[in-house]
């Protein structure tokens, strides 16, 4: 993972185009994911071939089609496992980013916080996320806890990073105009430095989408016996490859949507171009 | 220099303080060690209701001079006083605005909203007036595009914005910093245009920097010609065209002579 998800250049969002989706644009789009959709199915295609052809067995590498009455019969299992998962992976997401924007703002305005805390940040970024699962069983026990902890922490470096960035990147001329303004450093911050962040804090907030639900699970990989995480490793164990396959499926879904509704807020409050040049 | 009678409005001297004066002005950059003098010994007066044009080679200090004029660079010697106050004092009460190189419009905000921002922040006086930003729109000619934002519009548009957002707080003195240097000439041309007709409707004092002695010359009441190494004040003289002044004036036999005069002194810079 990249600590800087975003440079400079490439801030720009892409903008809702204003106006009602019509008909024509809507088979558009259709027409610009073709390509991307013929190939999913041609993998998933290709996968039931193999597994007819060189008859692999269902425990070694389930066919699409055993996956999918996977998701019949364990409907529900699946459903109260993912629960706990979308529980840990949101408390996650919002207390990491939560903590990683407050530490950028102080960090902003502090460069002596900046020197004191950004090493220990680094260092708490570079240990593997898999080996502080245990520690923190340990720390604060087997409930939910250690995992919202590294759904969280593994949220917060790349906002904390990308944050700092936003806050900084409100250019010298904005700040002379505020200068010129006589305007407070409160209305400095909530004019000018806050809505520059937005930007790059979104472009953090969608990595983390993604990475809280990974987080989540990780940590549920630990002594749990609930959520999806405890699930794939209980599949594992049984041999139950289909029930194994489905739940990564719902995993994946998971961390997609989180993904969107990152992506749909953006949209909402993003409604603006950063001008390369003026 | 050219025997034309000057129609500018422009009190007669004596009646009003300058709007400007300043004082053996020194402004150094940097430590001891690397001591950089951007402007030396400095004086200079800029009456009341006046155009003046800053001109000079880069490098010379023009902007530093502005920007010391609006308090967003430290003196190291001498005096500023700024309709007979210190820069802060004038800065904290809004009696003058500032026009960037930059439009510098908050790209999250519309054109209106840009317009509105100095009257949302800063210390304001509770009974300070503003200008209708929506009049102010329409004046610099963007009737109609007060909800467009600034990607939207275009690189003259922006600064007509920018322009209007300086016009809001009612300044007595407007600095403008090379405002049109990043323009085509044909927006440049309409924007001096319309720059000197609302100089001469509102009254303003406009303190104009440029790099262009064209610029200088067909927009200045005033020319502060500054040499630089360290910058000085090479000359203030009066330009003897008439007012109004409309651009085809710029293809007159004065014109060109007080150009090519201008350019033989900027040489010797």
């Amino acid at each position: 993972m990249s600590d800087t998800i975003q440079s400079a250049e490439s801030k720009v969002p892409t903008i809702p185009t204003k106006g009602v989706v019509s008909g024509e644009r809507l088979f558009g789009h259709f027409l610009d994911s073709l390509p991307a959709v013929l190939a999913i199915a041609g993998c998933i295609l290709l996968w039931q071939l193999i597994v007819w052809g060189f008859s692999v067995p269902t425990f070694m590498a389930p066919s699409p089609i055993a996956v999918l009455y996977a998701f019949r019969e364990n409907a529900a299992i699946l459903w109260s496992n993912l629960l706990p998962t979308l529980m840990e992976a949101t408390l996650g997401f919002i207390l990491g980013n939560l903590i990683a924007v407050l530490l950028a703002v102080w960090f902003v305005y502090s460069p002596m916080a900046e020197k004191a805390f950004y090493p220990i940040a680094v260092i708490i970024k570079s240990i593997p996320i898999i080996a502080l699962a245990p520690i923190l069983v340990l720390l604060v026990g087997n409930g939910f806890a250690p995992k919202i902890i590294i759904a969280g922490l593994i949220c917060f470096f790349p906002t904390l990073v990308n944050m700092v960035q936003g806050l900084k990147s409100a250019s010298p001329a904005m700040l002379d105009l505020m200068r010129v303004l006589s305007a407070s450093n409160a209305e400095i911050f909530w004019k000018v430095r806050l809505p520059a962040s937005l930007p790059f804090l979104f472009a953090a907030l969608k990595i983390a989408a993604t990475s809280s639900v990974m987080g989540a699970i990780v940590a549920e990989w630990i002594g749990s016996s609930y959520g999806l995480g405890a699930l794939i490793i209980e599949a594992t164990y049984n041999f139950r490859s289909p029930l194994l396959y489905a739940t990564v499926v719902i995993a994946a879904a998971l961390a997609v949507v989180l993904f969107f509704t990152v992506s749909v807020v953006e949209k909402k409050v993003i409604r603006w171009k950063p001008m390369a040049s003026d | 220099m050219l025997d034309v009678v000057d129609t500018s409005p422009v009190p007669p001297d004596g009646e009003t303080k300058p709007a400007v004066t300043v004082r053996n002005l020194h402004i150094r950059f940097g430590d001891k060690a690397s001591e950089f003098t951007a402007l030396k010994d400095v004086s200079v007066e800029i009456p009341a209701g006046s155009l003046v044009t800053m001109l000079g080679p880069s490098g010379c200090g023009k902007s530093t001079l502005l920007r010391a004029v609006a308090d967003l660079v430290h003196i190291s010697d001498g005096s500023i006083a700024v309709l007979g106050q210190q820069p802060r004092k004038a800065r904290e009460g809004r009696d003058f605005a500032f026009v960037f190189q930059e439009a510098t419009l908050l790209p999250w905000r519309n054109a209106i909203d840009n317009v509105r921002l100095p009257m949302e922040v800063g210390k304001r006086d509770p009974g300070a007036t503003y200008a209708d930003p929506e009049q102010l729109l329409a004046m610099v000619g963007l009737k109609g595009r007060e909800k467009a934002m600034p990607h939207e519009l275009s690189g003259g548009q922006r600064q007509r914005v920018a322009i209007a957002r300086a016009l809001v707080t009612r300044p007595r003195i407007l600095l403008m910093d090379e405002p049109f240097g990043a323009l085509d000439e044909i927006t440049r041309d309409k924007l001096n245009e319309e720059l000197l007709r609302l100089w001469q409707e509102t009254g303003t004092t406009v303190l104009f920097v440029t790099h262009s002695i064209p610029e200088a010359v067909f927009l200045g009441q005033y020319v502060l010609m500054l040499a630089s190494h360290p910058g000085r004040v090479k000359e203030f003289m009066k330009i003897d065209l008439p007012h109004p002044r409309s651009l085809t004036m710029r293809d007159t036999v004065e014109f060109i002579r007080i150009t090519a005069h201008m350019r033989g002194l900027l040489e010797e810079c």
